[in-house]
């Protein structure tokens, strides 16, 4: 039998599989969507439901700009498949805001500066709300570490990490 | 990515059924390594079968007084078990090396023993790559091959196996737990991963028919002496250029016993029994972990970029040999290396 990846030929379809029904619970709301087997999370979120707050930097796993929060997990959206999180309750960064009042690590990251361009911004955000919720980061050792998968271009760690530690004490 | 259809899996017994019935169909558990390679047009699987649902999420005692993990663990909880950072912490230590905190709540145990090569070429689809396309050469050879293996390569492929976890896991003799349409088998951690030879197309020794559904580890854990050294460019989420698994049994000064493993450097974590025969019986110290290095490393050979593997991997291993003889495991969030 072939093995992973030596390169057999893409079956013959004549029609493309169709689209799949699911439901996403996203920043608390139900929504149903039909999606290709194909479509990650991150395009579902930023093409299909409008929230362009979460970013794509690299669509590799590399970057860390795409993290969302699935079941109070933090993870890559653009290497998961839509279809695979059906019934998921999903955050962004849009839906951590309550009543109009930032949450402590969008407050932190105003206080501290922790940005420049903004483009890796929520991605860190919703990382570090991961972080927080894991409760495995103490030290800014531990934080530097634990964030590793979230790339500053920019090269804001030191404010970022600043941010982290006045919204741990905080919560 | 190209097109496919999606499929989710009832049971284990449905996820064979499924993946026998179509040689083009591939299992996606955690989807880290899959979804990237297919979005590079690395794989293109007509159909992927979602093994993510599957109860493999345990990990429960064994009567042996070992562990037996689901293949569907993810990485992170795995590494942040009870049982794992108390009795197998060069376990845990190994998978807080790899990937980012965000990857490893994705990646399953069983995933991570199948991910692919970081072999530039392997990644880029128009250049010559046996592993990739068998018969149409190797670019790594004589093109840029500093992340490529130092031992056990062929003239077909240097690649190296990518994987932090796979490295504590043969240090430890784990067994891997498979299951196909000819019923349930275990396979001995040196067995599981191949060595490129003439077919290095093939990464290991799994059916393409067949499920990871768990991986077995015995009691012995080395608790107290061992550690876990990862040599790479930058200080986090990057892949090994080297990196050691040592576990020690000693009593007093005296080796007992010695696990040695090297990733980074072959087609699988490599591990030689000479090289920890060698050790037992002699004093922990510089001198019997030196002799160690250069038995785990005899024949190594290098192609001009990683040339600078040989000697990295002899001082990490006599590095780490020692940091786990004084009980000072290396630290995966303090970086500096003691
Ligand atoms: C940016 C980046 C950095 C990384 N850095 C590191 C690192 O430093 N160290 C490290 O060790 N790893 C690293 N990784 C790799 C990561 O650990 C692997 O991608 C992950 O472990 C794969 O697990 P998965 O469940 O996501 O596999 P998937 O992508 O779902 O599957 C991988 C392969 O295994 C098959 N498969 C999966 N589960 C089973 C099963 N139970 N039975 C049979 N077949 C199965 C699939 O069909 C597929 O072919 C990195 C990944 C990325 C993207
Ligand atoms: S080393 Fe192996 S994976 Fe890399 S180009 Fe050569 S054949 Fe391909
Ligand atoms: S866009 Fe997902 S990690 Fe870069
Ligand atoms: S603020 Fe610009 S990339 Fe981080």
């Amino acid at each position: 039998m072939a093995q992973p990846g030596t390169a057999e030929p893409l079956r013959q379809t004549d029609v493309l599989p169709e689209k799949i029904q699911i439901t996403l619970t996203v920043n608390g709301t139900r929504t149903g969507l039909a999606v290709a087997p194909w479509t990650t999370l991150l395009d579902a979120l930023r093409d299909r439901l409008d929230l362009t707050g979460t970013k794509k930097g690299c669509d590799h796993g590399q970057c860390g700009a795409c993290t969302v929060l699935v079941d109070g997990r933090r993870i890559n959206s653009c290497l998961t498949l839509a279809v695979m999180k059906d019934g998921a309750e999903v955050t962004t960064v849009e839906g951590l805001a309550s009543n109009g009042t930032l949450h402590p690590l969008q407050q932190a990251f105003i206080d501290h500066d922790a940005f420049q361009c903004g483009y890796c911004t929520s991605g860190q955000i919703c990382s570090a709300a991961g972080l927080i919720a894991e409760g495995k980061a103490r030290t800014a050792d531990e934080i530097r570490e634990l964030m590793s998968g979230n790339i500053c271009r920019c090269g804001a760690y030191p404010n970022i990490v600043a941010a982290i530690q006045q919204a741990m004490e905080r919560s | 990515m190209n097109p496919f259809s999606y499929a989710r899996a009832s049971d284990v017994a449905d996820a064979i059924r499924q993946i026998a019935a179509d040689p083009a169909a591939r299992f996606v558990a955690g989807g880290t390594n899959l979804i990237d390679l297919m979005k590079y047009d690395v794989e293109h699987p007509a159909r992927l079968i979602d093994i993510s649902q599957l109860p493999l999420k345990s990990i429960e005692e064994t009567p042996e007084g070992g562990l037996l993990i689901g293949a569907m663990v993810p990485n992170s909880d795995l590494a942040y078990h009870p049982l794992i950072e108390q009795r197998y912490p060069l376990l845990a230590s190994a998978i807080l090396a790899g990937a980012s905190q965000q990857l490893r709540n994705m990646a399953s145990t069983g995933g991570n023993l199948l991910q692919r090569t970081r072999c530039f070429y392997f990644y880029d689809v128009v250049t010559p790559c046996n592993k990739r396309k068998p018969g149409s050469g190797c670019s790594a050879i004589s093109g840029v091959n500093r992340i490529n293996a130092i031992l056990g390569t062929s003239d077909a492929c240097i690649a190296t196996h990518p994987s932090d976890m796979c490295v504590a896991l043969a240090a430890l003799d784990a067994r891997v737990h498979v299951a196909g349409p000819g019923g349930a088998r275990t396979v001995a951690f040196p067995d599981f991963h191949r060595l490129p030879g003439a077919t290095p197309e093939r990464d290991t020794n799994l059916e393409s028919d067949e499920i990871i559904t768990g991986i077995e580890i015995p009691a012995k854990g080395f608790n107290a002496n061992y550690s876990y050294l990862k040599i790479r460019d930058r200080l986090s989420y990057a892949f090994a250029l080297v990196s050691v698994a040592a576990a020690l049994e000693l009593e007093g000064d005296t080796i007992k016993e010695a696990r040695l493993a090297l990733g980074g450097v072959a087609h699988k974590p490599w591990r030689d029994p000479a090289a920890e025969a060698a050790m037992r019986g002699q004093h922990a110290g510089e001198s019997a972990f030196t002799k160690a290095a250069d038995l785990l490393l005899q024949g190594a050979q290098g192609y001009g970029h990683n040339n600078f593997k040989i000697g990295l991997a002899r001082r990490a291993i006599v590095r780490t040999l020692s940091q786990a003889a004084r009980g000072m495991p290396q630290s995966q969030s303090v970086k500096k290396i003691r």
